[in-house]
């Protein structure tokens, strides 16, 4: 028989309210610990806890009964008022109880998979949802959570279904009076498919920058600006600042959200030849990272040559210190003039990407639809070779839908549900 | 009082499931006895005279890779050997012959007969003896009893087989002879769990008023294949078969009888099988098709009887006689026995060991027909690993277990009891994940060695495997050993890429479309070789590379087919199973976590949650 197992469900520490999760058999049980007695499933009961005769608290006492639960199993939630000695008072009692114990990270989830409630990468999606800081990543991760996914794979596995039927007909009854080509509408399918696979393939790297956070450099010569800047668009002193060309070595970053979307914002070393050996370190590490951000912005002093830097499509030119060379169009990090336009601005162009935002958020899952390409790709080579290598054809064939099954977490799923599990917070 | 007999093995009938298994028992080693209604009909072909073809022709070899009969029995009785998917990959080639009816019957008869250990005995089995739930033996009609260590259950269509022609309704196993009822019912007041199945045959025609000149004629291969390891050529005068086709008349006659066939009447519950339909569902699910291909098959060389394969049917006589009539070429044809359709009982396969061995009544071993299947090579093969593993249980022996990875006999036996059956089970290739390495042209590589570690495989054919796999041994050294650049190749007129990578014999042999000529120039050695270890070495270099992938599946089912579940594992107390999975487990019980994998409705999390349960059971055991 499973454990049943208990939580806190809420952040440690000082709070309004704070709630404490029981799942198993025993979860319904474990309130008469409390001296409560029976509550309405699914209505909220204001109830006494007691302990050696006293009242230990007055909680909210919720109960989900098996089947329609996040679980799976009965769950029974005690909202409790957020204090640590009654949190810790409950949690000591309730390890103290026959059959019940602590939550191990993830372990809720883990049921939830384990009882089908959630597929596999619904959990990844509730995972993202959790982790959630803006608006953006908050509607991504409810997307997968929904089982955007699954239901995507399924739409995908019709046509693979499909076409492997097909292959499939054309090898065992080859002695029955099936007189049809099957080739041509196999080709079409197995073509389509790649095409949406490399689609989703494209799309999951914006996804996975909605998950991560974009990063935008800030660049340009020494004493640009641009450690000023980072500092005024945060809101905080991240980054020293001085008149002394060349303060910042190291690239400093600092996550805030622009409209909704999380970006890490990077201060780089001021782009200059130099002979002091650390500056040139901090030089090269600032070309190396502002190449790989998805979008650069370079700064320039009014007057000032602007350094040698190839930018990008998006990327764009800024001109800074407007409060001491006034001019259209330049900002000032001391004043904070234009720099709601740097933020539009900003915003203009990664709201653009997520146009292409697909589904997957994960390496794991693009990695299932790569491998998949790579089947279907095979499978064309042998298609055009017409019937004599159908038994190859089947098999790529196979191997795409065991990367869809891959996906969804339908084999390999003991490795898996170690890898994803051990990543869990208790409670969640 | 009567005397009573003792065997280690007793075989209840004598179709394509009960004379294999039989014949492997007693190459076991076990004392065996077969039992049956009548010994003339021993290797009756009760449909269509024929043997192997897709999925079918890989059982047939896998079956004569362990010393089996049945392939031997077709080259002795092939009259048109044909190899279906010729022009497609070898992994999906299936060999086929048409089988002259008195030649296989008499060649199973006779090799039955130079068996030691095997004694055939004419009765009707009536009863099981029972001794708690293990079986002991059987009784027979006239009240002796037979015991043995175990009884293998063979009964085919005739467990309360009903045949159905229109409206008339006969009792019967087969045409002509009778059904085995009360043994049925015992069976069922032991608590075995039956359905109904299927499934039907066509009328069969007296091939001298046949207008064979009018039709298409089909001859067989060229350069035939045989069935057998064993056999190079065919060994009986070769035959044609001929073509027709029905059209729209007789489909109009057809579609206005409806109404009196049984399967369209209502008079069935059984599930027929979709991939053989009979004419009346080929008219009415496929009704655009103006016309549909019929075989004329020669039951036999010295018999005038033809069977017309693809009209089945369960039309009263009167509407065969019309339809038979409208086809070309038929307009004459006399009917010798009319199509019929028949119901029978089987036992719901989910309830046996990978052996074949009922689990609630150990002792007891289901093959063939009664298990859900159809098709005598489906049966033999279930014959074969009854008879096996019944005799390796009466001499004290671990069984000799089949894997989906190793063989197509293992694919079929894992099916049966992982998923149960909803139509008449036929094999299919598409049905092997591992189709790419279980060819009908290696079942001896895989299979033969095993056998002969378990005494089922005998001298003759072990000497014959050995030298033939040292000399495929010496060939593939040889061929290995050689290595030319893309210029050397060039040279020989063979032009792959200029990549400066050397290529291998065995690459260079696994290359598609060179002329004979150029590969032999690149091959000395291939000159001398015997064509058919050519062909062989060909076949397993183009394969080999591909096999690197399927291997890692192989293995990753191999450790999941290690981890064995606890015979007592308690499914209805384990938490998270749904009710339905907690019923399927409880009463499937699969012996391994792979096995489990497979059960139908099965969720990558309740495998998941037995693997922790398996695992925490063993480390609970290891502690204690």
């Amino acid at each position: 028989m499973a454990a049943t197992i208990f939580a806190l469900a809420t952040a440690r520490g000082k709070a309004g309210v704070a709630i404490v999760r029981i799942s198993g058999p025993l979860a319904l049980d474990a309130l008469a610990v409390f001296g409560v007695g029976a509550v309405v499933p699914r209505r909220a009961s204001l109830r006494k806890l007691w302990h050696d005769g006293a009242v230990l608290d007055e909680a909210v006492v919720l109960f989900f009964p098996a089947g329609g639960s996040f679980t799976g199993e009965d769950i029974v939630e005690l909202h409790l008022h957020g204090s640590v000695a009654v949190i810790s008072a409950v949690t000591r009692i309730l390890a103290g109880v026959q059959g019940l114990r602590q939550a191990v990270a993830g372990e809720f989830t883990r049921r939830a998979l384990e009882n089908g409630v959630l597929d596999l990468t619904q959990v990844e999606g509730l995972a993202d949802l959790i982790d959630a800081e803006t608006e953006a990543q908050r509607k991504q991760a409810q997307r997968v959570l929904s089982g955007a996914i699954g239901a995507r794979v399924a739409e995908w596995r019709r046509d693979l279904v499909r076409a492997a039927a097909l292959i499939e007909a054309s090898i065992d009854f080859a002695d029955e009076d099936i007189p049809v080509d099957v080739i041509g509408e196999v080709v079409d399918l197995v073509k389509g498919l790649r095409v949406v696979f490399a689609r989703e393939i494209e799309g999951s790297r914006v996804s996975e920058r909605i998950r991560d956070g974009f990063e935008v450099a800030l660049i340009g010569a020494p004493n640009a600006g641009k450690s000023s800047l980072l500092n005024a668009l945060s809101g905080r002193d991240a980054a020293i600042t001085s008149a002394v060309a060349g303060t910042t070595r190291d690239v400093i970053e600092v996550r805030m959200d622009i409209g909704g979307l999380p970006v890490t914002l990077l201060d780089t070393a001021g782009l200059r030849e130099t002979g002091d050996e650390i500056e040139k370190i901090g030089v090269a590490r600032a070309v190396v990272r502002a190449q790989q951000a998805d979008l650069r912005i370079l700064l320039v002093e009014p007057g000032s040559e602007a350094p040698d830097f190839e930018l990008g499509p998006d990327d764009f030119t800024v001109e800074t210190k407007a409060d001491l060379f006034p001019g259209v169009g330049r900002i000032s990090s001391a004043t904070g003039e234009g720099l709601d336009m740097v933020l539009m601005r900003i915003e203009g162009v990664l709201q653009d990407r997520l146009a292409s935002a697909g589904l997957l958020t994960r390496d794991r899952q693009r990695d299932a639809l790569t491998l998949g390409v790579r089947h279907l790709d095979s499978a064309l080579v042998w298609l055009y070779e017409g019937y004599e290598h159908v038994e190859f054809v089947a098999s790529d064939l196979r191997s795409v839908s065991q990367a869809l099954e891959f996906l969804v977490g339908q084999i390999g799923v003991e490795t898996l549900l170690d890898e994803i599990f051990s990543s869990f917070c208790i409670g969640k | 009082m009567f005397h009573v007999k003792h065997y280690d093995v007793v075989v209840i009938g004598g179709g394509h499931a009960g004379v294999e298994a039989a014949a492997a028992a007693a190459r076991v080693g076990a004392r065996t006895c077969l039992v049956t209604l009548k010994a003339g009909t021993i290797g009756v072909m009760s449909c269509n005279p024929a043997i192997g073809g897709l999925g079918k022709g890989h059982l047939v070899r896998e079956i004569d890779a362990l010393d089996g009969l049945m392939g031997r029995a077709a080259d002795m009785a092939g009259i048109q050997f044909r190899l279906l998917n010729k022009r497609k990959g070898p992994a999906v080639q299936g060999p086929r012959t048409q089988a002259d009816r008195a030649l296989y019957r008499s060649a199973i008869q006779g090799m039955l007969a130079t068996i030691n250990n095997l004694t055939v005995l004419e009765a009707e089995v009536t009863d099981l003896i029972v001794e708690g739930s293990r079986v002991s033996g059987i009784i027979l009609a006239d009240g002796s009893s037979v015991r043995a260590t175990s009884v293998i259950l063979t009964a085919g269509t005739f467990l309360n087989g009903l045949i159905h022609i229109g409206r008339e309704v006969i009792a019967g196993g087969r045409m002509g002879e009778k059904p085995s009822c009360r043994l049925a019912d015992r069976l069922v007041s032991l608590g075995l769990k039956t359905g109904r199945l299927k499934t039907g045959t066509p009328p069969r025609l007296d091939g001298r008023t046949i207008e064979w000149q009018r039709l298409e004629s089909q001859p067989g291969d060229d350069d035939p294949t045989m069935m057998s390891f064993m056999n190079d050529a065919p060994i009986v005068r070769q035959v044609s078969c001929g073509i027709t086709h029905t059209n729209e008349r007789t489909h109009d006659i057809v579609r206005a009888n409806l109404a009196s066939s049984a399967m369209y009447g209502g008079m069935i519950d059984g599930v027929g099988p979709r991939y053989c339909p009979s004419i009346e569902d080929k008219v009415v699910r496929f009704s655009d098709k103006k016309s549909h291909q019929i075989f004329l098959e020669p039951e036999g060389l010295k018999d005038d009887s033809v069977y017309p394969n693809g009209i089945s049917s369960s039309l009263p006589r009167s509407v065969q006689e019309d339809y038979v009539h409208s086809i070309l070429g038929l307009e004459r044809a006399k009917i010798l026995q009319p199509a019929y359709a028949i119901e029978y009982d089987y036992f719901d396969p989910r309830g046996l060991s990978p052996s074949l061995e009922r689990i609630e009544m150990p002792g007891l071993f289901f093959a063939g027909q009664i298990n859900g299947t159809t098709g005598y090579e489906e049966a033999a093969a279930q014959g074969l690993v009854a008879g096996m593993n019944a005799g390796l249980m009466s001499k004290g022996m671990n069984s000799f277990m089949f894997h989906r990875s190793d063989s197509y006999i293992g694919v079929m036996a894992d099916d049966l009891l992982t998923q149960g059956v909803t139509e008449p089970y036929r094999m299919f290739t598409s049905r092997a994940e591992y189709r790419l390495h279980l060819r009908a042209d290696n079942a001896d590589q895989r299979l033969t060695e095993r056998g002969r570690s378990v005494g089922v495989v005998r001298d003759v054919r072990y000497a014959a495997f050995s030298e033939k796999r040292c000399q495929l041994a010496a060939l593939k050294d040889q061929v290995a050993a050689i290595s030319l650049t893309p210029k050397d190749l060039g040279k020989l007129n063979i032009h792959v890429s200029d990549d400066g990578q050397r290529r291998s014999g065995l690459d260079i042999l696994s290359m598609s479309g060179l002329e004979t000529e150029h590969l032999r120039a690149a091959l000395p050695m291939l000159q001398d070789a015997d064509k058919k270890l050519v062909v062989q070495l060909q076949r397993d270099s183009i394969y080999d590379r591909y096999l690197g992938r399927q291997q890692d599946e192989v293995d990753q089912l191999r450790r999941q087919e290690g981890t064995a579940i606890p015979d007592g594992m308690s499914y209805v107390s384990l938490p998270g199973l749904s009710n339905e999975l907690k019923t399927k487990l409880s009463a499937i019980r699969p012996p391994t976590l792979a096995h489990a994998s497979r059960i139908e409705g099965m969720t990558p999390a309740a495998l998941a949650l037995l693997l922790a349960n398996v695992r925490k059971q063993s480390l609970g055991r290891a502690a204690g």
